[in-house]
């Protein structure tokens, strides 16, 4: 039994980072139609980066951090002016090779700073463990839930009350309709992706110090928002906090409980992937125009 | 206030739909634009407010002039910041967003200050709004919608508003009760009006001037009494004979014919 809460507290936690990750991919495929198979990678420049600003040029911890997800912003925008921007009106399909393409660079750039050996990192989140409903229970798991929520919870707010989130929901319902009443399109995708990289970035940092090492695993990690996106909806956002849930205790259960040998924890999320695209392949909560693309 | 000369508009490279428009819509005015389905009375506005691009249209010739200044190679923010705003085709409402919320992205490009004045204005002239105010707007009926649409044009100032076929779908009533709103707005708040309508006899009663247009030219201009006056006009838009009977149906078929041979 404690095992079985243990398995689901962890599933837990992992599934927000990987809800936190598919809600960026969700925002830009809602306001651009954009498929962006470079979502992982995005999740390896933050950390990448962090792990730049602190253990290489020094910077306290929280400071480090910060700069990073500032500077992984910076990325995402300029990603959306370089490389998609120019890619306007061409068919989806060249979008998404563009997109495949891009994943592969970015996973280059990083490998050529970097290198591909994993490299130890700080863990900024404390270490020790709690006994919640008698499991244990790693305080870091807590942190990673609990800033995911915050993190879930400020950009509520955002999408809300204020201009630009409300320009992005419009623009996501009816781009032309948004145009007629002088929303700037352009700005909205940069948000979007700037958005998309913030919150992957603060996803792959979680994970650097719940690893305790920066290493392309944690890229590796990011290509669950496929199963993710498909499993809740590739335009919706709840689903992609439900699918996030769902699709971490997955990975807890199947790691955890079947035998060690048949390695189900990695695939188990792509076994729901190829099912649910056979039987609901527009998502727990998406809408039925998944065949454009 | 806003001049078309002899405007050419091009879809895809290819299709030719406007061909050499020309017309004025003077300052305070409702002036209408009446043609039948297809005639390119939308891609007139799309033209005035720089919608044709996201459509792969593009003016190819002519100029449009607001307020002086050619405005037919701006960006539709552009222009909206200029005072021009289209209330599109089919409402447009956005449907997951609150009535409430579709009209703070109406007034996207003004002043966050002026917010809650312009509300309470928009509430003034429908009401109905304010009691859906925390209502998706997916949810209102067609009559509602309308009014969001014309109320979301409101919260941006214009000078202009550019309306398209606002009676589409509604029943009569309801069509009623939104034309002496948008003579309300005309007179009240002295914005210009451009209104596309399919409904002749309607956009006749409400404007002080219109044009007819045909396959994407102007066929006919003057006052919207004139125009009744023109046998025309009675027979082809206003489906009236000589003696001001409605016509038959086989009557309106065989004009139907006529009027194709003659365009
Ligand atoms: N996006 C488009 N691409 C190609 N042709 C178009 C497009 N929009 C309209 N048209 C054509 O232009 C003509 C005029 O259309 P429109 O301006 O919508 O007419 P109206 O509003 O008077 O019914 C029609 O023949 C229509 O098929
Ligand atoms: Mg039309």
């Amino acid at each position: 039994m404690d095992r079985i809460i243990q398995l689901a507290l962890s599933g837990i936690a992992n599934g927000a980072i990987f809800a936190l990750v598919a809600l960026g991919f969700v925002l830009i495929y809602k306001s651009s139609d954009v498929i962006n198979f470079a979502q992982g990678e995005l999740l390896l420049i933050g950390a990448y980066l962090t792990y730049a600003m602190v253990e290489q040029f020094g910077l306290w911890w929280p400071a480090g951090v910060v700069v990073a997800v500032a500077l992984a912003a910076v990325v995402g925008v300029l990603i959306e002016q370089l490389v998609l921007r120019p890619l306007i009106g061409e068919p989806a399909i060249s979008v998404i090779m563009v997109t495949i393409g891009l994943s592969s660079l970015l996973r280059a750039i990083v490998g050529a700073i970097w290198g591909v050996t994993p490299r130890p990192a700080p863990q900024f989140l404390p270490t020790d463990t709690v006994t919640i409903l008698g499991a244990n229970v790693g305080v870091d798991r807590i942190w990673a839930f609990g800033l995911a929520i915050a993190l879930f919870a400020l950009l509520t707010l955002f999408f809300r009350f204020s201009r630009e989130g409300i320009a992005m929901r419009a623009v996501a319902d009816d781009q032309q309709a948004a145009l007629s009443m002088g929303i700037s399109v352009k700005k909205v995708w940069a948000v979007a992706w700037a958005i998309a990289a913030i919150t992957a970035a603060v996803g792959g940092i979680l994970l650097m110090s719940i690893f305790g090492g920066v290493s392309g695993t944690i890229g590796r990690v990011g290509l669950l928002v496929f199963p993710v996106v498909i499993l809740g909806g590739l335009d919706s956002i709840p689903g992609a906090i439900i699918g996030g849930l769902i699709i971490g205790l997955l990975q807890s259960f199947a790691g955890g409980l079947l035998p060690p040998e048949w390695g189900l924890g990695e695939v188990a999320p792509f076994i729901i992937l190829l099912f649910i695209l056979l039987v609901r392949p527009y998502g727990l909560f998406g809408q039925r125009i998944i065949e454009r693309v | 206030m806003l001049s078309l000369n002899n405007i050419e508009v091009i879809y895809n490279d290819v299709v030719l739909v406007l061909k050499g428009l020309s017309l004025e819509v003077p300052e305070g005015r409702i002036v209408a634009l009446l043609g039948s389905n297809g005639a390119g009375k939308s891609t007139t506005l799309k033209a005035i407010s720089g919608l044709l691009k996201p459509e792969n249209g593009e003016v190819t010739d002519g100029e449009i002039l607001f307020q002086g200044q050619p405005i037919h190679k701006k960006d539709a923010a552009e222009i909206v910041r200029m005072g021009i705003f289209q209330v599109m085709e089919g409402r447009r409402v956005f449907e997951h967003l609150t009535v409430e919320e579709n009209l703070r992205a109406g007034a996207y490009t003004q002043p966050l200050g002026r917010f809650s004045e312009d509300l309470a204005l928009v509430y003034n002239y429908f009401p109905r709004l304010k009691e859906r105010r925390n209502q998706v707007a997916g949810f209102l009926s067609g009559g509602e919608q309308q009014m969001l649409a014309i109320g979301r044009a409101l919260m941006a100032h214009p000078k202009l508003i550019m309306l398209d076929e606002p009676s589409l779908g509604l029943a009569p009533l309801l069509v009623a009760e939104i034309f002496e709103i948008i003579r309300r707005i005309n007179r009240e708040q002295g914005t210009t009006i451009l209104l596309v309508e399919q409904n002749a006899r309607l956009a006749l009663e409400s404007a002080h001037h219109a044009y007819i247009m045909e396959n994407g030219r102007i066929v006919l201009d003057g006052s919207p009494a004139d125009l009744k006056d023109n046998a025309d006009v009675r027979e082809f838009y206003l489906g009236l004979n000589e003696i001001g009977s409605r016509k038959s149906y086989r009557e309106v078929k065989h004009y139907k014919r006529r009027k194709r041979w003659l365009s």
